[in-house]
């Protein structure tokens, strides 16, 4: 396989815990993230899927250099960029752009459309040159699906949704090769969410884009994704192609999580397995030791407390579509997705094949 | 029936003119029942839910019209001191924000206690003894240590517990849930969902859920009420609906949420957005983002027309319900 465009390795986020005020000390740190690695290759949609404070949103502040790694590197195209400054970091930052979740507070209220989106042209004149920004906006508009006189137009006067698209379009902007975006869609109402998704693919194709999605919706990571890596506090658990990830996990946290998906399909109640996780996730201060789910594992034992797994391909699965890295010491395959043959409007997609 | 809604209109009065947020809603609950109210922001789902506990916010907010009958009585022509004996000990609600709902600066067990010293007038000491009860119902772990907590103490999925323990203190036979795991983290969904739905069950609750996701109404509602723009468009039994739906917007929804157990194609999208209530297009509101949409739609609001009467009953808001339906 070829050289992946992004490399991310060991990648280490830790937030101090200080005591004292005029002698400050560090009493602990805030293991955000904690040794996270993976690729991500030209034209692909990794998705990252998690709960809350499970890291996946650290992960992306450090692809787009908006937090500095404790540990680790992040290389594109072989070079470590998460060290860089000044001129060399500007020219990286160029090609790798972000889109926020949140569409009502991440556009300035005070800056028009055609500002907020021609802004990172001031920072990069050298992509459109001064008396060819307006029309490069007007372009950037339309290719996200809005009318291009709207230029003149305040975030205030857009849905939730236009100003999703608004927010990609400044993500389009300087012609990246990285798009991370950050729940671009959890705050969109459903019908909104189907027309930013399949936008969001349009542009991919279009632009020939890489992608890192991250969200905690799984049945979206799983439609945009060709792979998806699963993070549980501060640590991927797994990582595969999406049909290892949810048609053959070997993860329990995988497992468990997969199954409490509700399925829009009242049918499926009958033939579900469910896994109810007792507990809440421990706090990343102070993580348990070993694996970090096993206080809330059901596979448990002395060998979960004392050994850090690894993710690693487990040797119990030479091949075959459970060969995918999962960090359990006891990984087995379960199937939890109930597959429904589609019927009726809700279904109607071709049937996954490998 | 625990409670009928029949022809409810409620308004509000907005610098820019008069937001009509329900136009003539109608659902009834029995009890043991759960009916899942569907739909977008703005829908209307919400208020009508305020509107049948009591506490719509008027002004600006008006009822326009309707009655809300709660075992046979009008909820709408009750004194207001009548109406506060029966919400809390009869109806209640649990929201959607557990950390806003709560009261930062008091503790759980005081605010649950409240429920009975006001209601029951309890002693504070009994009432506290009833509270590490409730506690230990919802499954809060060490609710004897725990009950002298602050709501910022607790983790989300904990918080949504002490909600429904508030809601359910004093036994009532009606539950309004709005969007009540929507804040939550899918694993503690599952629990917090599970939890509701046995509680229902012990004490033959009617239960009503407001919410926009599909997956949640199709693992735990009996039947469900979609709503678009003030206005129910299509009402039937969860399994009717998920197989045919009877109405173009309820076939959009369905259309367009990505699978867990298949990986699609492109997503059917519904085009454009819900409309401004300030301005409700005229004929049926949804014509403009419909794709069947034909001239009677834009001049003639579609009644809620009958589809089947029995075994079950379904209606659908939409004068092409049949083409929809086997289309």
């Amino acid at each position: 396989m070829a050289e992946p465009l992004l490399e991310v390795k060991d990648l280490v986020k830790h937030y101090p815990l200080t005591q004292g005020i005029l002698f400050r000390k560090q009493v602990g740190a805030v293991k955000a993230v904690d040794g996270v690695s993976f690729g991500l290759h030209a034209g692909e949609t990794l998705g990252i899927v998690g709960e809350s404070g499970c890291g996946k949103s650290t992960v992306a502040r450090m692809l787009v250099n908006l937090e500095r790694p404790t540990a680790g590197s992040i290389a594109y195209k072989g070079e470590d960029i998460s060290r860089l400054s000044g001129r060399a970091l500007k020219a990286v930052r160029r090609n790798i752009q972000m889109v926020f979740q949140d569409p009502y507070t991440s556009l300035n209220p005070r800056m028009t459309v055609g500002d907020i989106i021609g802004e990172p042209y001031e920072i990069h004149p050298e992509v459109a040159p001064k008396g060819d920004r307006r029309r490069r906006v007007q372009e950037l508009l339309d290719v996200v699906g809005l009318n291009p006189e709207y230029i003149n137009r305040y975030p205030h006067q857009f849905s939730g949704g236009q100003r999703q698209r608004i927010g990609i379009a400044r993500g389009l902007a300087l012609q990246p090769e990285i798009i991370v975006a950050d729940e671009p869609v959890s705050a969109l109402d459903v019908s909104v969410q189907a027309q930013v998704v399949n936008l969001l693919e349009k542009l991919q194709d279009e632009f020939d884009l890489s992608y890192v999605f991250i969200a905690h919706d799984l049945s979206i990571v799983r439609h945009i994704s060709d792979r998806v890596g699963v993070m549980y506090l501060g640590r991927v658990v797994e990582i595969g192609t999406d049909t290892e990830i949810y048609e053959h996990p070997t993860h329990p946290y995988t497992q468990a999580l997969l199954s409490a998906v509700p399925v829009p399909d009242p049918q499926a109640r009958a033939h579900r397995e469910r896994i109810i996780l007792s507990g809440d996730v421990p706090s990343p201060a102070d993580p348990p030791s070993g694996c970090r789910f096993r206080t809330r594992c059901w596979k448990a034992r002395d060998r979960c407390a004392a050994e850090v797994p690894l993710l690693a391909v487990p040797e119990v699965f030479p091949s075959g579509p459970a060969a995918h890295p999962s960090a359990c010491h006891f990984a087995a395959e379960k199937r939890v997705v109930p597959h429904v043959p589609p019927e009726g409007p809700g279904g109607g997609a071709e049937q996954d094949t490998d | 029936m625990l409670l009928e809604v029949r022809d409810l209109h409620v308004e509000f009065k907005t610098r820019d003119g008069v937001a009509k947020a329900v136009n003539g809603v109608a659902y009834a609950v029995d009890a043991g029942e759960t009916l899942a109210v569907l739909g977008e922001s703005g829908s209307g789902k919400s208020v009508t839910a305020q509107a049948v506990m009591g506490i719509l916010d008027v002004p600006p907010g008006r009822i326009a019209g309707g009655e809300i009958l709660f075992k046979g009585r009008d909820l709408l022509k009750m004194k207001e001191d009548e109406r506060r004996r029966i919400r809390g000990a009869e109806m209640a609600m649990i929201f959607q924000d557990a950390l806003s709902s709560l009261n930062p600066v008091l503790t759980v067990g005081k605010q649950l206690g409240e429920m009975y010293e006001v209601h029951r007038g309890m002693s504070r000491k009994d009432a506290r003894a009833k509270a590490v009860e409730l506690m230990d119902r919802v499954r809060i772990p060490a609710a004897k240590q725990r009950v002298g907590d602050y709501p910022h103490q607790f983790s989300g999925g904990m918080r949504q517990r002490i909600m429904i323990a508030m809601a359910l203190a004093l036994e009532p036979s009606l539950i309004i849930a709005d969007e009540p795991t929507t804040a939550l983290d899918v694993t503690v969904q599952a629990q917090v969902m599970d939890l509701l739905a046995e509680l229902q069950r012990e004490f033959n609750m009617g239960l009503i859920l407001i919410t926009h996701d599909l997956g949640v109404v199709a693992d735990v509602a009996d039947k469900i009420a979609v709503m678009y723009a003030g206005r129910i468009v299509e009402a039937a039994p969860v399994h009717e609906i998920y197989k045919a739906p009877a109405h173009p917007y309820t076939r959009g929804l369905l259309d367009s949420i990505p699978r867990l157990d298949q990986k699609g194609q492109e997503l059917y999208a519904i085009k454009g957005l819900p409309p401004n209530l300030l301005r409700i297009p005229p004929g049926c509101a949804f014509n403009p983002r419909c794709p069947m949409a034909r001239e009677v739609c834009r001049s003639d609001v579609p009644p809620l027309y009958p589809v089947t009467e029995s075994p079950v009953a379904r209606a659908s808001a939409c004068h092409f319900w049949k083409e929809c339906l086997h289309g």
